[in-house]
């Protein structure tokens, strides 16, 4: 997993509240056997005019001129705003994975579905949230000034706007952790194998029957 | 000692070891794989040279991406055909138990879990599927996990987690003729919201819940991650042991009663504490109907469609008029109104053998309407459909003009080819009316499976409290 410490970015707005996981990445995607190339289907029913296919060329596909990441000015976002209980729903981490190879790296949000926050952590992507009101303001913002950027700063656990706002987050201090040296939890979690072992023997004797049936 | 809530219990019966801030390493006893959230992680095993804990926790099926329809020449969708014969070399290579496609134990993973007996009571039960909370049924500690942490559990038999708080949903009273389990899980979304559960585990409790059989319990349970929680759960009583009795994966005659014993425990105490409790009059409940893109836009079968006029916040203003729109639907239109062009009969939520009978109750000896082109009926399982086909349920569904398939997700999700076109009504049984989830464009109105059956046979929707 890559480090994340510091990010600077352009901000796309996503104005609607529960965007769910199968809006951000539709189902005939999750076919693949991949953990990369899901970004040209990124939203892919909002973002196209025509029904995609895993293995369709997307290049050639009629983009809806409507949608945010089809407008000029949103051209190389990083920093996705969105509204309450955002990916909400399945639990496909093709959600995140799909955020991140499309290049983004923070969604900022008031709230969101709880396994899609979670693994967007194991992807070395970054779920903010921050209260309603200041998702509120940083919409206007984002609408009123073009190339409208945003910088994260995880150690500090603040998102700052040009004119050196700087709002502050919560993080949970093992994420963070993790995110800020490019850890992936299973390593430090076999670092205690020998408690997990002991555990298990002693679960072993209390509830046999757990033990052993699916052979 | 302080009295506990069963996800106390639960909770504390598998934390491994814990940190002062609360991040808990948490014992997995059962972990569900599936073949749409597996592969990458079987991948990283391999990457990372390492092997699975414990072989003997996991239980394997495709379920996904399966065709519904004759499966003897294998899958025609090269894609799907792939993942599924990655699933089957990934369980091969590591010795895990796989039910395959033409296996008759094959079906929903959140089906054949507790059919088997591989889920219990006590467990703490893990998938990559958001509607593993359906296993908390049985007082088992069940929730859905991304594929990182489906290897995590793969390596290491644990999780890294943080306790959610408790919420208590109680249904007092006794819901009437018609309405079902389905209907207290919309009900209850419908008054929480999809978030209101967020942070939270929910146990189902109240006179309505006592009176609730498993399969009940199970669609209950299942709708928690639609009200945001991860987790639900229902205390152990004897429906809960009866069930269990005689489950191939269960505890066998020499551990039983040591077992239900213990299973009897798995309870909230007397006046143990809830962060949150939330009450509803369960005989006040009528069968629910959803009518936007979220389950939370739900609304009484006799009611109407609502008018986003009356609505104050903008951001949920503009929600319903984008949903009405999506949906081609107009304010104020009497639910009853509203004709549907497919029935889907399925999915982990309700397709279990007594939603397949109370379906079967209301058609038998009945057709569907002209209008309907396509009534789906999908059992949940290879044994679902076996016991159904016994009892001549299937007979009953095809006179009616519906058609018998073979187990599997089918089109709650629509993987394989059993999809909505754009702008086709369907009355679904399933979880979740997103847009484009049961295909692109297509328009998901979700309902319980009686509600569903005579919205097939009247070509619309119809309160099944006074139809006959």
């Amino acid at each position: 997993m890559d480090k994340f410490i510091t990010h600077q970015g352009i901000v796309a707005p996503l104005d609607r509240a529960n965007v769910d996981t199968d809006a951000i990445i539709p189902k005939q995607f999750l076919k693949s056997i991949k953990r990369s190339g899901f970004g040209p289907n990124l939203f892919d029913s909002w973002r196209y005019l025509d029904v995609g296919e895993p293995d369709s060329d997307n290049s050639g596909r009629p983009l809806n001129p409507d949608f945010i990441l089809n407008q000029e000015r949103y051209k190389g976002a990083s920093i996705l705003l969105a509204r309450k209980n955002f990916g909400c729903g399945s639990s496909r981490e093709h959600a995140p994975w799909a955020l991140c190879d499309y290049g983004f790296k923070v969604v900022i949000a008031p709230s969101y579905g709880e396994i899609f926050f979670n693994n967007s952590f194991k992807t070395g992507f970054l779920p903010i949230v921050l209260p309603e009101s200041q998702i509120d303001r940083l919409f206007h913002e984002v609408f009123a000034f073009p190339g409208f950027r945003l910088t994260v700063d995880l150690q500090a656990q603040t998102v700052s706007t040009g004119d050196g706002t700087a709002m502050p987050f919560e993080v949970d201090a093992f994420r963070k952790y993790c995110l800020l040296n490019g850890l992936d939890d299973i390593g430090l979690t076999l670092r205690n194998a020998e408690k997990i072992r002991a555990f298990e023997d002693k679960r072993r004797l209390a509830q046999p029957w757990l033990f052993g049936a699916i052979v | 000692m302080l009295q506990r809530t069963l996800y106390d219990k639960l909770w504390d019966d598998h934390a491994v070891h814990a940190e002062d801030d609360g991040t808990t390493l948490l014992y997995i006893d059962r972990q569900l794989v599936h073949e749409v959230t597996s592969a990458q992680a079987f991948e990283g095993l391999r990457l990372a040279r390492r092997k699975p804990w414990r072989i003997d926790a996991n239980l394997a099926v495709a379920d996904h991406n399966v065709p519904t329809t004759d499966r003897s020449k294998g899958i025609d969708d090269v894609v799907a055909r792939l993942q599924i014969e990655t699933l089957d070399r990934n369980c091969e290579e590591s010795g895990i138990v796989e039910f395959r496609m033409n296996d008759p134990r094959q079906g929903i993973v959140h089906v054949i879990g507790p059919e088997q007996g591989a889920t219990l009571p006590g467990m703490t039960v893990v998938c990559g599927d958001s509607h593993t909370s359906t296993h908390g049924a049985f007082g088992c500690l069940a929730f859905g996990i991304g594929t990182s942490e489906v290897e995590h559990v793969l390596a290491t038999q644990t999780l890294v987690a943080k306790k959610s708080r408790n919420m208590l949903v109680l249904f007092n009273g006794r819901p009437g003729r018609g309405v079902t389990a389905k209907d207290l899980a919309l009900a209850l979304i419908g008054q929480i919201g999809t978030a209101g559960g967020t942070g939270y585990t929910i146990e189902y409790a109240g006179t309505a819940i006592e009176g609730l059989s498993m399969e009940g319990r199970m669609t209950l349970c299942n709708m928690s991650i639609e009200a945001g929680a991860r987790a639900g759960l229902v205390a152990v009583d004897e429906t809960t042991i009866t069930y269990m009795r005689g489950r191939p994966f269960g505890p066998g005659p020499a551990y039983w009663n040591r077992a239900a014993d213990y299973w009897r425990t798995l309870r909230s105490d007397p006046g143990a504490r809830f962060d949150r409790v939330v009450e509803i009059d369960a005989s006040q409940i009528v069968p629910q109907v959803t009518w936007g893109t979220s389950p939370e836009m739900v609304v009484p079968v006799d009611g109407r469609v609502p008018d986003p006029d009356r609505e104050r916040d903008p951001v949920r203003r503009e929600g319903m008029e984008r949903a009405l729109t999506y949906m081609g639907l107009e304010p104020n239109t009497p639910i009853e109104s509203i004709r549907v062009d497919k029935v889907f009969i399925g999915s982990c939520t309700n397709s279990r053998i007594e939603d397949l009978r109370a379906a079967a109750a209301v058609v038998r000896g009945r057709r569907k309407a002209q209008n309907v082109k396509l009534v789906l009926i999908v059992p949940g399982s290879g044994l679902v459909k076996r016991q159904a086909e016994q009892e001549g349920l299937d007979r009953i569904f095809r006179d009616a003009g519906f058609e018998w398939r073979e187990p599997g997700c089918s089109m709650c999700l629509g993987m394989n080819a059993d999809v909505l076109l754009a702008g086709e009504r369907c009355a679904s049984t399933s979880n979740r009316n997103f847009e484009g989830r049961q295909g692109a464009g297509g328009r998901t109105h979700l309902v319980s499976p009686e509600m569903a059956a005579a919205a097939a046979i009247e070509g619309h929707f119809v309160d099944v409290r006074r139809w006959r």
